[in-house]
């Protein structure tokens, strides 16, 4: 036999070793397989986590897709405003530095003011930008439409004076061999055989147009323009410029080119510098065109200051414009100003919608409380009976609930109806109920009154009747004992009753809707109105923003007033 | 007690009932009365009825029948703020959103007391109870048995001569029952108030008061000191329910005076004291108290009946033994010896005579 406890011997470290060595070496806590504790702990709790996160993982994805990302993305829109710099890029540069007071700018703005309005006119993005600058000054969304009919016509005397001198010019190949990379030429060339042959359903597009070795340098502005509408011919109408008479614009734009630079052709090489410095002739005879009057003659409103002034405050990629808007405040050259008297309405309906919401509060404090109470000091079979019957509300559409209101309410509905027969008003002076602040008042503490009981009842239900018992033996009257014992026990309830109702309240959007009429409106129905009537929706957005912003300063406040781990929802 | 009778009584329940649904009495004719500065315990079963008489007297609950009175006074229709009575809870019901200072003021403010008075007040029943640092806490940052000091001194603080505890020490561990217990009585003593104190602990009933009220059935069994309680029941229900009890059931052959002869089912001939049996023939429990049993014949009085025994079990306590008999067909049947040098262990197996003195062994109702 040989020794039989040789095969308990344990060859690496014991727990207990392991713990001994540990503490002697006065370095971290070792587990018993010698990795550090910590690591050791963490790496047991891993799978617990993992599990963890799966089990939430699906409603986190939901709510990441349904609800934050969209909200996040709404509420970026109250200050995104790349509009103006997308469709006006040339305006908005040339517009640096400029000053509304001095008048109208320069024609030189004006010249890249018509640059912009061609190539938008083209994609028909002038409309939208006309649409969004209307919010800021009304007539813009006119102006803007006007303008991209007439800059077609801009430049039209230097096209026909080019063509009237050589025919060549009418031609879209004359351009392209003019300006076009001899690569460019053998692609444009291979992909319209490649059209031809296939006919109907080709769809690909043609390749995308490039310069020659130093055209740009030597016609900037005409190559400039080219290049735009060599871009909009491919993407708006999938064709190459080959064919196609290039804009009025690019003509005008030669023009200045010749007129700045009579040396230009000297860079080509050829029929083309021929060409070129038989067009720079004529250019030298030709006058220079005067881009503001051209818009004048448009409409003289473009000189005004207000369309100029506009386009500057709103030409930056984000603006506080909305925001400006959303507190009675207009976004303007000189800073932000507030708007006409007749004009505020934001800051009305936000006081409002404040003040009611804390009305609505109130009464459901008021008419909840000794609801919670008797529930919560009934025998549990009535009390459950009872609570049916506070519950019945929520299992009835919120429509439907309101609608009945608007019939008891309205001035032929059931209320005024009784009080008539009753003889305490009379038949011609029905009392005006709905379609005010009084209707959304009662109709919303009616539509809120269970999220007050509900919280105030499970906070009750734990206070024991011995706390009144006891103060009513220490010497309390009633009343005291109610308001220096139990009432301050029930604040916890009161808190978080209080807190879902107004924040309910405050976004409430149908009830006041149907039952509100003009003065019992929300900020909430406005918010609606820029989203689906008037959509302006980074006004709306914006609004929304503030809304969000105003709960949580409250929910703010309230944690540092009452506590926000003194608010109970359950037992 | 005397004073009793010729009606100078502190506290008094006259003919007082108590229904809840108009069907059943839950307390039925209760009559007591109690001497100023007297410690009473109402001791029994839940359900007893023995709670709903102090809520009574609390003014909680109005008796249905009858009338109390409160140092002559019938205060039936007296509401609970106006009767000055102090209250101890179970669950101690300190108010959470208080101090303890607050909680102490309180009975203070009610009674429009002025501030330096009522901080005198404070300190002074906080100190009573050794809670004097404890003032600025909350009920929830003490400890059972600190709240329990509290709610005690809460109570005493606008010094009323009758309080009323209504199982005060139920939910704290044995030791710190224990210290509380003492801690009350003395305190008690110290101040002259009235307490009456319901409890269904009988250990705590027999150590702290002056007279237990036993309770069953809406009925007070009996009222007696504790020692008689323990030492003299008056009927099975009392020697059941107050400490250890070994019962035999028999019928009554023979009545002489204060002496009688039981014959038990087993066929085994007895004495006992008569208690509440009054003729022959009946049947009767008799009790007999597990220390009074004597095993060692050379104790036995002479000429006293014995009974054979054997023994079941025996368990060593430390101070006591504790022995388990069969006796007369009865497996339950308990002895406890003092654990002396000369006492003699027992051993499971043993055959064993046992025998007691005659007034020892009661003979009650059956």
């Amino acid at each position: 036999m040989t020794d039989a406890t040789a095969q308990d011997k344990i060859a690496g470290p014991t727990p207990d070793t392991a713990i001994r060595d540990a503490e002697r070496a006065d370095g971290p806590m070792l587990a018993a397989d010698g990795r550090p504790l910590k690591k050791s702990l963490a790496s047991a709790l891993r799978r617990q986590k993992i599990r963890a996160l799966l089990l939430i993982a699906p409603l986190l994805i939901f709510i990441m897709f349904t609800f934050i990302i969209p909200i996040g993305q709404m509420l970026f829109r109250s200050v995104e405003n790349q509009i103006v710099s997308e469709t006006l890029p040339r305006t908005v540069a040339a517009l640096d530095g400029y000053d509304s007071e001095s008048g109208p700018p320069s024609g030189e703005v004006f010249a890249a003011l018509t640059r912009d309005m061609v190539v938008a006119a083209e994609l028909k993005n002038h409309t939208r930008l006309g649409s969004r600058l209307n919010y800021e000054t009304t007539g813009l969304s006119s102006l803007f439409r006007q303008a991209g009919r007439g800059v077609d016509d801009i430049g039209e005397d230097y096209t026909d004076a080019f063509v009237d001198a050589n025919e060549a010019w009418e031609e879209g190949e004359t351009w392209v061999r003019l300006l076009a990379n001899e690569g460019w030429i053998v692609a444009s060339d291979e992909w319209a055989a490649r059209e031809e042959a296939a006919g109907r359903g080709f769809d690909e597009l043609p390749p995308r147009f490039v310069f020659a070795d130093g055209v740009e340098e030597a016609l900037p502005r005409t190559t400039e323009m080219y290049a735009d509408f060599a871009a909009v011919l491919r993407t708006e109408d999938g064709d190459s410029p080959v064919d196609e008479e290039p804009w009025n614009i690019v003509y005008l734009s030669l023009y200045e080119d010749l007129a700045a630079n009579p040396d230009a052709p000297a860079a080509f090489e050829g029929a083309e510098a021929e060409l070129l410095a038989e067009a720079a002739e004529i250019a030298a005879g030709l006058e220079p065109f005067d881009y503001t009057a051209a818009f004048e003659e448009i409409d003289e409103d473009w000189l005004g200051e207000d369309v100029w002034g506009t386009i500057d405050a709103f030409s930056s990629d984000y603006t506080a414009g909305y925001f400006a808007a959303s507190a009675d405040r207009k976004l303007t050259p000189d800073g932000i100003q507030p708007v006409d008297e007749d004009q505020r309405v934001y800051g009305t309906l936000f006081l409002r919608t404040m003040l009611m919401s804390l009305g609505i509060t109130v009464s459901c404090i008021a008419l909840g409380y000794p609801v919670a109470w008797l529930l919560a000091n009934l025998p549990l079979r009535t009390a459950n009976v009872l609570m049916i019957l506070v519950l019945l509300p929520f299992w009835t559409s919120l429509l439907v609930r309101t609608s009945a209101w608007k019939v008891l309410l309205q001035q032929q509905g059931v209320i005024n109806d009784i009080l008539v027969w009753l003889g305490l008003v009379s038949d011609s002076n029905r009392l005006i109920m709905i379609n005010n602040q009084f209707g959304t008042i009662v109709a919303m503490t009616h539509i809120l009154l269970p999220f007050m009981i509900l919280p105030l009842y499970s906070v009750m239900k734990t206070i024991p009747p011995s706390y009144l018992r006891a103060a009513k033996s220490l010497g309390a009257t009633n009343w005291t004992a109610f308001w220096r014992v139990y009432f301050p026990q029930s604040v916890p309830g009161i808190g978080a009753g209080s807190i879902l109702v107004f924040i309910l309240a405050i976004g409430y959007y149908i009830t006041p809707e149907i039952v509100g009429g003009t003065k019992g409106v929300f900020i909430s129905n406005r918010i609606a109105y820029h989203i689906s009537t008037s959509l302006n929706w980074g006004l709306a957005a914006a609004l929304g923003t503030i809304l969000l912003a105003l709960v949580l300063v409250l929910y703010w406040l309230y944690d540092r007033i009452v506590g926000i781990d003194n608010v109970k929802l359950g037992g | 007690m005397a004073d009793t009778a010729n009606g100078t009584a502190f506290v008094a329940f006259e003919r007082v009932q108590k229904s809840y649904d108009g069907e059943t009495l839950v307390v039925k004719d209760l009559n007591l009365s109690m001497p100023k500065g007297e410690f009473l315990t109402m001791l029994g079963p839940s359900g007893s009825g023995k709670t709903t008489c102090l809520m009574m007297l609390a003014g909680f609950e109005t008796a249905t029948h009858g009338e109390i009175k409160l140092d002559g006074k019938p205060i039936n229709n007296i509401p609970p703020h106006k009767r000055g009575i102090g209250m101890v809870f179970q669950n101690y019901a300190l108010f959470p959103h208080m101090t303890v200072a607050e909680n102490l003021a309180f009975p203070l403010e009610v009674r429009g007391m002025g501030k330096s008075e009522r901080e005198s007040k404070i300190k002074r029943a906080l100190d009573m109870v050794q809670m004097g640092d404890f003032a600025g806490r909350r009920p929830a940052q003490l400890s059972g048995g600190q709240q329990q000091r509290i709610a005690l001194a809460r109570a005493l603080v606008f010094e009323p001569e009758l309080v009323l505890m209504d199982e005060p020490l139920g939910a704290l561990d044995k030791q710190l029952r224990e210290t509380l217990q003492f801690e009350i009585t003395h305190l008690a003593h110290r101040l002259g108030i009235t307490v009456v104190y319901v409890t269904h602990d009988q250990t705590e009933a027999l150590t702290m008061s002056d007279r237990v009220a036993v309770f069953d059935d809406g009925r007070i069994q009996q009222l007696a000191p504790p020692d008689q309680l323990y030492e003299a029941p008056e009927n099975s229900f009392v020697a059941q329910f107050i400490g250890e009890n070994n019962t035999l059931e028999g019928v009554v052959e023979e009545i002489r005076g204060d002496h009688c002869v039981v014959k038990l089912d087993s066929g085994d001939i007895i004495d006992a004291k008569p208690v509440n049996v009054s003729e022959v023939g009946e049947r009767t429990k008799v009790s007999i108290r597990p220390e009074r049993v004597e095993y060692n014949p050379e104790r036995l009085q002479q000429g006293a009946h014995t009974l054979k025994a054997e023994v079941l079990e025996f368990i060593y306590m430390g101070d006591i033994f504790r022995t388990r008999l069969r006796v007369a067909g009865n497996d339950d049947f308990v002895i406890k010896t003092r654990n002396a040098p000369d006492q003699v262990r027992l051993a499971p197996g043993d055959q064993i005579e046992i025998g007691w003195l005659p007034e020892d062994c009661r003979a009650l109702d059956a």
